[in-house]
C-alpha cells in the first residue's frame, strides 16, 4: 500500500510542484511539501495530520503553483468545504486519494473511509474502499440520557478544558482570520475554564454545517474531552434538518450562505 | 518553493512537549502539534501553539540594551556584561551577596540551570535561587 502511494507520488511529481503528504524523518512525523523523486521513500501515511490545512497555505502563498496532496476520505471533504469557502483552488490541486484500512476506518469510527473523487481533475487512488466502520458507541450511550443528564455530562468533560484553541486551531475547516472566540464579547478573556457553554457552544455551532468528522480537534485536545461526539450529533440534525452533508458534495454551495428566500431548513412549523 | 515542519521543544515550560514549526521558504508559518512524540501524543497548550509568533517578531530584542538617563541604547554583549558584574559585584559588596537573588528559566536546560545555581552559589555567594514560574 505505502509503496504504492510512494509510486504514484513519483510519477506525478514529474508534473507537479510538490505534493503534500506527511514525512517520517528521525524527528517524527509532520506534513511536509515532496518535491523530488528521492525523498518520497519517506513518505508515510501515518499518524494523521490536518494536510489539507497545508495546501491551503501552500496555494495562497504560491498563486500560480499547481500541487498534489495524498488525502484519505476526511482529508478530502476539507477540502471540498475548504474550496467552497476559497481556501484552496481545486483547479489548482491533484489529488492522490487513499483508502483507510477497516482497522483505521474502526478505529477513527468512521462512516465514509475513503475520498470520493468524482469531480475532481487528474486523480490517481490507491487502496480498495472499505464499509464505513460503526459510530462511537458514546454517541449512542449519550442518547439514551435525559436533557439534565446530559447537560452534566457536557458540563462535566467541558470542566476540562485548559482554553489552549488546539481544537480551533487544527480544524481544517475553522479559518476565519478574526474569530468569535477571541472577541472579548463572547469569551471573558483570562477567564480559565471558559464560559460553559458558550465557549465550546459558538466553535460548535460555527462548524456546525462545515464538519467532516475527521477527528483533529479531539485528537489534538489535550484534556481527552469527546468533541467527536458533539459533532457527530450535529451532523446528524444538519443532515435530518436541512439535508446538507459536509464535504459530501463538491458542487452544492454551504447552505447557510444561501438567502432566506430559500432558506433550506424544512420544518412543520408555522410562522 | 520549500515546505517543511521542524520538530523542537516547546520553550514555555518544563514539560517537555514537542511541536513542530511549520516553514515555508525559511520563515516560520505556524506551529502543529508532533502526533507521535511520547510527551504530549499531539497535544499543545495555548502557550505552545503560539510558540512561533516571538521568533520573528519585530519587537524582538536583536541586540542588549542599556538604560541611561531613562533611555535605551544599543550595546554589545561584551560591554553588557561587563556592565552587569560591575553592578552585582557593587551590590555584593555594599549589601552581601544575599541581596541578590537568581531567577532559573523553564526555557533553559538542565544543564544551562545548573550552571545558573552554580554560579549563584559558587560565584555571587548566596542560595536565594528560585524559578520564574514563581516570579
Amino acid at each position: 500500500m505505502i509503496e504504492e502511494v510512494r509510486s504514484v507520488v513519483r510519477q506525478r511529481l514529474s508534473e507537479l510542484d510538490g505534493v503534500v503528504a506527511m514525512r517520517l524523518t528521525e524527528q517524527g512525523t509532520a506534513p511536509f511539501l515532496f518535491v523530488d523523486e528521492d525523498q518520497t521513500g519517506m513518505l508515510v501515511l501515518e499518524p494523521r495530520y490536518p494536510v489539507s490545512e497545508t495546501v491551503s497555505k501552500l496555494q495562497k502563498r504560491f498563486k500560480h503553483a499547481h500541487f498534489g496532496v495524498v488525502a484519505r476520505g476526511c482529508d478530502l471533504r476539507a477540502l471540498v468545504e475548504m474550496a467552497k469557502r476559497h481556501q484552496i483552488d481545486p483547479d489548482r490541486l491533484t489529488v492522490i486519494g487513499v483508502a483507510c484500512s477497516a482497522e483505521q476506518a474502526a478505529a477513527c469510527y468512521c462512516a465514509h473511509p475513503y475520498p470520493e473523487l468524482e469531480g475532481w481533475p487528474e486523480t490517481s487512488m490507491v487502496g480498495e474502499p472499505v464499509a464505513g466502520a460503526p459510530r462511537n458507541p458514546l454517541v449512542e450511550e449519550y442518547a439514551t440520557l435525559l436533557m439534565e443528564e446530559r447537560w452534566a455530562f457536557w458540563q462535566a468533560q467541558f470542566a476540562k478544558c485548559i482554553k489552549c484553541y488546539g481544537c480551533r486551531d487544527i480544524c481544517p475547516v475553522c479559518f476565519c482570520e478574526a474569530c468569535a472566540l477571541e472577541d472579548p464579547l463572547w469569551v471573558e478573556p483570562g477567564l480559565l475554564v471558559p464560559d460553559f457553554p458558550m465557549y465550546h457552544l459558538i466553535k460548535a455551532m460555527h462548524m456546525s454545517t462545515r464538519c467532516v468528522a475527521c477527528r483533529q480537534c479531539e485528537t489534538a485536545c489535550p484534556a481527552g474531552i469527546p468533541l467527536t461526539v458533539l459533532y457527530d450529533l450535529i451532523h446528524a440534525d444538519v443532515e435530518e434538518l436541512i439535508g446538507y452533508i459536509p464535504g459530501a458534495d463538491k458542487e452544492s454551495g454551504p447552505p447557510l450562505s444561501l438567502t432566506l428566500a430559500d432558506a433550506p431548513i424544512k420544518s412543520d412549523l408555522a410562522y | 518553493m520549500d515546505y517543511q515542519n521542524i520538530q523542537t521543544i516547546c520553550p514555555f515550560c518544563g514539560c517537555g512537549c514537542a511541536l513542530n514549526l511549520e516553514i515555508i521558504d525559511g520563515e516560520i508559518v505556524g506551529v502543529l502539534p508532533a502526533m507521535d512524540h511520547p510527551v504530549g501524543h499531539g497535544g499543545l497548550c495555548i502557550k505552545g501553539w503560539n510558540a512561533h509568533a516571538f521568533v520573528q517578531h519585530e519587537d524582538r530584542l536583536r541586540t542588549p540594551l542599556i538604560r541611561e538617563n531613562g533611555e535605551f541604547r544599543e550595546a554589545g554583549w561584551d560591554e553588557a556584561l561587563a556592565l552587569v558584574a560591575e553592578k552585582l559585584g557593587a551590590v555584593k559588596s555594599e549589601d552581601g551577596a544575599d541581596a541578590i537573588g537568581i531567577l532559573a528559566s523553564a526555557k533553559c536546560t538542565n544543564e544551562e540551570n545548573y550552571l545558573l545555581q552554580k554560579f549563584a552559589r559558587a560565584v555571587i555567594g548566596t542560595n536565594n535561587v528560585d524559578h520564574c514560574a514563581r516570579l
